[in-house]
């Protein structure tokens, strides 16, 4: 399959979207207009472009801790995901959930989570769902290297090859699990080969390549629309950022400099800009318009989010439960 | 009236639910052609096949999350878990998920889902297919807890959770699973957070909770012979709770004992006490007891288990001693 014009430029949009996102996130958090936990993207936009390009508005998503990127990718507004980091009303949890519980039900986003595997269960119960239904819709479990050493990985992906679930688990590798290096958490390198056991494809790819990314789901994605069942794909990439924004030293307590700034020349950003100007796909003042677009769509994001106002007190107890009455 | 038990009251409405909704499934270990561990699904799979009656692997956190993600997009999912020793297995999907989700989304999500597991002592199974630690549901927000204590109460919650559009604990026991009562052939809904006054009296409120309703009544039919007039209040629901018709019945005879068979410290039973005692302490003639199973795991041993397990003899003793105040 082959990407059209169009479809590069799109997909560059949303990883600039997303790089830009965070990176005035991280500004925000500094300077404390975010409270709580951030967890950035930052250096693995390509997996959420090039994975949500290939889905439909009705399909779903579950996210993880680091889920910005993800909902980005899926259609959330950034206006209503800063709010929501702001902790105001108008945020998409109404400020109840914060940057690790974004969701979007409109938008087939099942919700970030806080809990590494957290989402892949989830995601087995919506593809479940999908079958039932029989509406060819397809979900997307996104996971990282740490999580697949939860049960629950296991677990999900058992469950959904024994149905033949529309499920495509992605394995964010970025080579730690908060501060411990993949070597000291489990004896493999590649997550992938996990699939043999459950029975369906495992797919290691590219992680800061979107067009490797993209064609790789587009597989997955295809397959599972025709009830084919689940695919494994791990995408290899890297965070820039510590775990999260309050990490000391910002992850170089456990990772070299060196590492470091070696994965930010692999900046999957920069690759895809240089392919679009390199291959005459783009121009450069197209690039410049899109970037001008998104600081325009941030700023107001942020405008949106300093002006909306805080949860009343009387909030905290709105939406423990659907209000019901037994008459 | 017909009469029917308890487990098949159960199944009766999980059969007229799914004939009514195609949107029910059930999930569950063994509970396909095998019908359940205790039969309550027996005869479902063949009705209604393998597409709505999904015999799960051994992987509670799987398929407890799976049905998450299948009522968040637009099933009504009940799930068994063959014991509730093993909920500890899937406790994040039950804590941490289902009964977050919709507050952490801010409203946005509706988690209908209902999980069906059974609490008790009593069949010599020991420490880890005994337990009743149904309160540490109690203590999440976002989930109903039920605990029903009869066939009708049963059927009659049961469709009231099904029927719900949040998540429901749904408790029963297994030592009541052949108990017989009347039930109705038709559908019926029993209200959440309305107890039920099982025997009105005069002298001592006994709340009672599952099968130590029945072991309540079985004391108050022996206390009356001596004189002492026990009235039983079967909350039915502990989340929502109803606290009115508790603390009536308190006001009225101004003595409560509790009875309930999870462990003594930390459980409904201190809950209940409590609020008496910050509601209607002014009514109170003697101090609040509790009946529940003793601080330790469910021991193996028939002798020890006997004693373990809180009965009517041990609901009579405490309300005798409540009576000498």
């Amino acid at each position: 399959m082959e990407i059209n014009a169009q479809m590069f430029l799109s997909l560059y949009r949303v990883m600039l979207t997303i790089r830009r996102f965070e990176e005035r996130v991280q500004d925000l958090y500094a300077r404390g207009f975010i409270p709580g936990l951030a967890h950035l993207y930052i250096g693995e936009e390509a997996v959420a472009a090039g994975v949500c390009a290939n889905l439909r508005e009705d399909d779903y998503i579950t996210s993880t801790h680091r889920g910005h990127g993800h909902v980005i990718a899926k259609g959330a507004e950034l206006k209503y995901m800063m709010a929501e980091l702001f902790g105001r009303k108008t945020g998409y949890c109404k400020g109840k959930g914060g940057s690790m519980h974004i969701a979007d039900m409109g938008k087939g986003i099942l919700g970030a989570n806080g809990i590494a595997g957290g989402g892949l269960p989830i995601a087995v119960g919506a593809g479940l769902s999908i079958k039932y239904r029989k509406t060819q819709q397809v979900v997307v479990g996104f996971f990282g290297d740490g999580a697949s050493n939860n049960g629950v990985f296991h677990e999900s992906l058992n469950f959904a090859s024994l149905h033949k679930l529309p499920v495509v688990f992605v394995c964010e590798n970025n080579l730690y699990g908060i501060s411990v290096h993949q070597k000291r958490h489990q004896p493999i390198e590649d997550i992938a080969i996990r699939a043999t056991s459950y029975n369906i494809p495992g797919v290691v790819v590219d992680g800061n390549d979107v067009t490797a990314v993209y064609k790789e789901t587009y597989k997955a994605v295809k397959r599972a629309r025709a009830g084919e069942g689940p695919t494994l794909i791990e995408c290899k990439t890297y965070r820039w950022r510590g775990h999260h924004e309050g990490d000391p030293n910002q992850g170089a307590r456990y990772r070299t400099k060196e590492e470091i700034e070696e994965w930010k020349k692999k900046c999957p950003i920069k690759r895809l800009e240089e392919k679009l100007l390199g291959e005459k796909i783009a121009t450069k003042s197209t690039l410049e318009e899109i970037e001008k677009e998104i600081q325009r769509e941030i700023d107001e994001a942020v405008e949106f989010a300093e002006k909306s106002p805080f949860p009343e007190l009387q909030d905290i107890y709105e939406d423990v439960y659907v209000p019901e009455s037994w008459g | 009236m017909r009469e029917l038990t308890y487990a098949k009251a159960i199944n009766e409405a999980l059969r007229q639910n799914m004939q009514a909704d195609d949107r029910v499934i059930l999930m569950g270990e063994d509970i396909g052609p095998y019908g359940g561990i205790f039969q309550v699904t027996a005869g479902l799979y063949q009705e209604f096949g393998p597409e709505r009656v999904i015999d799960t692997p051994i992987s509670e956190a799987a398929f407890v999350g799976a049905a998450v993600g299948a009522a968040l997009t637009g099933l009504r999912p009940v799930v068994e878990v063959m014991f509730i020793d093993f909920t500890t297995v899937c406790m994040d999907m039950i804590v941490n998920q289902m009964a977050k989700i919709r507050y952490m989304f801010g409203g946005q999500a509706k988690v209908p889902v209902v999980l069906r597991t059974n609490i008790g002592a009593g069949r010599g199974a020991a420490a880890q297919h005994s337990q009743s630690f149904h309160a540490f549901f109690v203590h999440i927000p976002g989930l109903f807890v039920v605990l029903p204590s009869t066939p009708y109460d049963a059927k009659g919650l049961m469709n009231t959770a099904i029927k719900s559009e949040n998540p429901v604990i749904f408790v029963e026991h297994k030592k009541l699973y052949n108990e017989k009562g009347e039930v109705p052939e038709e559908q019926y809904f029993l209200p959440f957070g309305k107890a039920e006054i099982k025997r009105p009296g005069g002298d001592v409120t006994v709340v009672a909770t599952s099968a130590m309703v029945l072991r309540s009544l079985r004391a108050a039919e022996e206390l009356s012979k001596e004189g002492i007039d026990v009235e039983v209040v079967d909350p039915r629901t502990l989340n929502p709770l109803d606290k009115e018709t508790i603390l009536e019945s308190v006001r009225k005879t101004g003595r409560l004992v509790v009875a309930d068979e999870g462990p003594f410290t930390c459980g409904v039973a201190s809950d209940i006490a409590a609020i008496a005692a910050s509601e209607a302490i002014e009514y109170l003639r003697a101090p609040v007891m509790k009946v529940c199973s003793p601080d330790t795991p469910v021991p193996f041993s028939p002798s020890l288990e006997k004693d373990y397990i809180p009965d009517e003899r041990d609901v009579i003793e405490v309300v005798k001693k409540i009576m000498e105040y």
